[in-house]
């Protein structure tokens, strides 16, 4: 029995105890007629030698093909050190740490990557994880609605330069509490957000601008003009940030002349594998004064009765295992072992290893709009500063030719097509640190023949 | 002298020097990049400054000053602390898996397809739900879909004026929470003396303004709901929709299903019944059935078979969805964890998971009676977990049940849920599962039996417990007062 331990003697002697005839006699208060002796559509066990088998035959079906393709999750070395010590048995099946004395480990971790978090955004207190960058946009404009004290509107602006996933998403966890979500236009030269659209509702209750930096097309907003515009409507400001970027970008904490309000984003590029989706991690800061709208967990160090440091969760009272209907939002599990990876690998790299990172993902994906735009029908499609990604305007649709790519284990990019219609045939790259010269060579070599196929045909 | 492993670990930044460096985990230097100063930061962030042996010691060091699953009995109610097995960490963690890009094709990723479309088969037959999708990311966000999925089905019968949603007074905290959430008004529903939910209260809460209830069974003091289907039968006849909170299906695997107890809507915590891991606080995965009617309501994405593959199907094939939850497709990696769990115990492990999961429990609940212990529901059969009420022992020794928790910490075990239900005084929800020996069980009975000694002996033992963890109780109400979220180098 695979996982259960009972010899037949254990049953026996247990049953005894009990006084139950059989372990079918404890199921006595479930009413009869309810129940079912057998589930068709679940297939018969398989052993562990079995199950390996079956799995590294789907796993190798699926190849693993030179990867060009960011748009919300991103491709980086992650240290070995880092998976080997947050898959530890002690971490890895630890619970929430609800009991802080056997639970340490857990909180001081929790302590260590809020700071971390802090550090990069350059604001007062971090959460301990939501679930990953695009639920924490929901929760942050949430959060704005609760931290605004004077704005009633529940109106938030949110540039079609964010993530388009996540203005969805955020749509869909926010729509229920009456949340009013309002696009920005972007600029077409610059593909970035007009500090003009913003000031297009001067005199209009708006109660949160959320600036993503950089923004899903890779360009950099003008965050410091946006963010005194959003100052200047009354508006908090909610920074959606890449934490890799945050290496040598403005922290949120420092944009404009007051900072953003809250800064929040995907973590994921933290030490975290790509593994189809997810798990990822949402990560949330804000200033000190807003900390008790804040939702998730969050560690503190305090002493204990002996006047020892020690760590405990705390502000409790904003969590609905205490505050129930009135809680700042449901989360309850959040993304522990994502948290305790990220501050691995923060602590691996340190401030001149993350720097470096974000150096390289700059250089490479210089070096992979080059070589992708030095042939004919593949042209940037904006001007002015941008991060690792790029969006390039094809001749040809774009569709056939990834799927051309996939053909040749190449995963060319994301089609824009589908959320920018306006963009025409547009191609979202993206190269960070992990692609070498020899790659983006093979990419550029693959694009141009397609490129001249079509021409061709 | 301080014992080596009680030995305060420092907080990394305390370990930092200007100019250290896990070096070989760096990339080759790169040219200088061309963004503008006036886009850039003024200085690095100030981030540790460790090698690579220090920061390995730092987070082993910190590991051991843990309980877990893998080295204590973890009895916490409502959790399913079981054993995490191995193999599902080792095999979602295959390069192929691993590596692979969320937006990659779908002809890229059919072999990681065909696992999570045989998840959310094998849920479905579980649950005895028509529909599943894998794509909430932990238990409260399966409840938001559920209850997102409940409001859109009556809204899009032109059904407007429905806004509450009913939760039992022993409800997870998440319930109310997720009701408000989607923006609905919460009624509360007091609990019958025996556990079961008072009829006559049900009939008076529900009303033309119901949009549904939520309830646990076996509920969450350990007990299953007797009145299921007459339940169920009423609320369908005034209107509302059942919402199962999947918290304790782990009692119940292969026995009954929520689907044929009436239940409209479920999730499931991949990381309580399906053994995908805890991590500290997460991640999980809520994966959310329906019954027919709510078919169209699904968040998305969902994987659908297309020819001979499978690919996602998203708003376009599912236009009256609640839309999307997570940026990409939910907590794959946790998915593939819970898909590798159910192939290795197939529909006889299932059926056996309830079947120990409830010997046990009844096991320890039967013993710790007989030592003296007082049930929470008196003449119940426990599922796979139960509730004692401390109360006697607090007002004969003056210690509580936090008490009885802390001193148990002592004794080498994780303690179980405190005070939870909140209803019952004094309360221990202890839940052992179904991969817990007699053996360990033996040993948790005599832990409680001689902390109950020790109270009367020594009530001062075991309100100052613990005594041999790293730290003793600690100060929450400092903790909350004077905050002290983030290290700084000024709070040294």
């Amino acid at each position: 029995m695979p996982y259960i331990p009972h010899t037949a003697e254990d049953v026996r002697a247990m049953l005894g105890r009990i006084g139950a005839h059989s372990t079918a006699a404890l199921f006595d208060e479930i009413p009869p007629g309810l129940g079912v002796d057998t589930l068709p559509g679940v297939p018969p066990a398989l052993s562990e030698m079995e199950i390996t088998r079956l799995a590294m035959e789907r796993a190798s079906r699926d190849g693993r093909p030179l990867n060009f393709v960011g748009a919300g999750a991103y491709e980086h070395h992650i240290p070995a050190p880092v998976w080997a010590l947050a898959t530890r048995g002690e971490f890895y099946s630890a619970y929430t740490p609800y009991q802080a004395e056997a639970s340490q480990g857990t909180l001081q971790v929790m302590y260590e990557y809020q700071s971390m978090i802090a550090a990069l955004t350059g604001l007062d207190a971090s959460n301990a994880s939501l679930y990953d960058g695009a639920s924490a946009l929901a929760e942050a404009c949430l959060m704005a609605v609760r931290a605004h004290r004077r704005s009633r509107s529940a109106r938030i602006l949110v540039p079609r330069t964010v993530n388009p996933v996540w203005r969805r998403v955020a749509r869909a966890i926010t729509e229920g509490q009456g949340l009013v979500l309002e696009e920005l236009p972007w600029c077409p030269q610059s593909g970035t957000t007009a500090t003009e659209a913003l000031a297009a509702h001067a005199g209009e209750d708006i109660t949160a601008v959320v600036i993503q930096q950089p923004n899903f097309f890779g360009q950099l907003e003008d965050v410091d003009a946006l963010t005194r515009q959003a100052r200047a409507l009354g508006a908090l400001v909610i920074a959606v940030a890449n934490p890799v970027a945050l290496a040598l970008l403005k922290p949120p904490g420092e944009w404009g002349d007051g900072g953003a309000d809250i800064a929040c984003g995907e973590a994921q590029p933290l030490g975290i594998p790509l593994s189809s989706g997810g798990p990822y991690l949402g990560f949330m800061a804000t200033r000190m004064e807003h900390v008790r709208q804040m939702p998730g967990r969050i560690a503190g160090r305090t002493v204990d009765q002996a006047g020892r440091p020690g760590y405990t969760l705390t502000l409790q009272a904003r969590e609905q295992h205490i505050r129930r209907g009135k809680a700042t939002s449901n989360i309850c599990t959040n993304q522990g072992l994502l948290m305790t990876a990220a501050t691995i690998h923060l602590s691996l790299l340190g401030p001149a290893g993350l720097t470096r990172v974000a150096e390289a993902c700059v250089a490479r994906s210089r070096e992979l709009v080059a070589a992708l735009t030095a042939s004919a029908g593949a042209r940037t499609v904006f001007a002015g500063p941008r991060f690792h990604e790029a969006v390039l305007g094809l001749e040809v649709p774009v569709a056939p030719v990834l799927e051309a790519l996939a053909g040749q284990g190449i995963v060319g990019g994301w089609d824009l097509t589908g959320d920018y219609p306006e963009l025409g045939h547009a191609l979202l790259v993206c190269a960070t640190e992990t692609r070498t010269t020899a790659d983006i060579g093979t990419y550029a070599r693959a694009l141009e023949s397609l490129l001249d196929r079509a021409r061709a045909a | 002298m301080e014992n080596a492993m009680q030995a305060r670990e420092p907080v990394i930044f305390e370990l930092s020097r200007p100019g250290r460096t896990a070096a070989a985990q760096q990339p080759p230097p790169a040219p200088a990049h061309d963004i503008p100063e006036r886009y850039c930061r003024q200085r690095p962030p100030a981030l540790p400054e460790v090698s690579e042996l220090q920061a390995v010691r730092h987070f082993t060091r910190l590991s051991q000053q843990n309980f877990s699953i893998d080295t204590r009995f973890y009895p916490l109610g409502s959790c399913t602390m079981k054993y995490n097995p191995k193999v599902c960490n080792a095999l979602a963690m295959l390069p192929g898996f691993l590596d692979r890009h969320p937006l990659a094709p779908a002809v890229t990723g059919q072999g990681l397809l065909t696992c999570l479309f045989e998840l959310q088969e094998m849920l479905g037959a579980v649950t005895g739900m028509a529909g599943v999708s894998l794509t909430p990311m932990a238990g409260a966000q399966g409840e938001f879909a559920g209850v997102a999925m409940i409001r859109a089905y009556h809204r899009g019968r032109g059904d407007l004026q429905r806004n509450e949603i009913i939760v039992p007074d022993a409800a997870h905290g998440t319930n109310p929470a997720t009701a408000t959430m989607c923006g609905m008004k919460v009624r509360e529903l007091a609990s019958g003396p025996d556990g079961d939910v008072d009829l006559a209260a049900l009939d008076a809460a529900l009303s033309p303004a119901t949009a549904g209830i939520m309830l646990t069974n076996p509920s969450t003091l350990g007990v299953f709901e007797r009145n299921i289907v007459e339940v169920a039968r009423r609320v369908h006849a005034a209107g509302g929709l059942l919402y199962y909170d999947g918290a304790n299906l782990n009692a119940i695997l292969g026995k009954v299903r929520p689907g044929d107890m009436g239940f409209d809507v479920i999730h499931v915590n991949l990381h309580k019944t399906f053994s995908t891991p805890h991590g500290g606080g997460g991640p999980g995965a809520g994966a959310v059935g329906v019954g027919e009617r709510l078919l169209p309501y699904l968040p998305v994405p969902v994987v659908g078979r297309d020819g001979a593959g499978y690919r996602w199907l998203d708003e376009r094939d599912l236009p009256q969805s609640i839309g999307r939850l997570s940026g990409f497709m939910g907590n794959t990696g946790i998915l593939l964890r819970a898909w590798v769990y159910l192939r290795i115990l197939g529909a006889d492990g299932l059926r056996r998971v309830a079947e120990f999961s409830t010997l046990n429990a009844n096991y320890l609940l039967a013993r710790l009676i007989e030592a003296g212990f007082d049930p929470a529901c008196p003449g119940r059969r426990a599922s796979h977990e139960f509730s004692l009420t401390l109360r006697r022992e607090a007002r004969e020794f003056g210690v509580t049940a936090m008490d009885f928790a802390k001193r148990l910490l002592d004794y080498g075990y994780h303690a179980p849920t405190t005070y939870f239900p909140l209803l019952v005084p004094e309360c221990l929800l202890i839940e052992p599962t179904e991969t817990e020996s007699r053996e360990e069980l033996d040993g948790f009975v005599e832990a409680l039996s001689a902390i109950r000694r020790e109270a009367g002996t020594d009530p001062e033992l075991v309100r100052g417990a613990p005594h041999t963890l790293p730290v003793r109780r600690l100060d929450d109400v400092r903790a909350a007062r004077q905050l002290d979220l983030a290290w700084r180098p000024a709070s040294q």
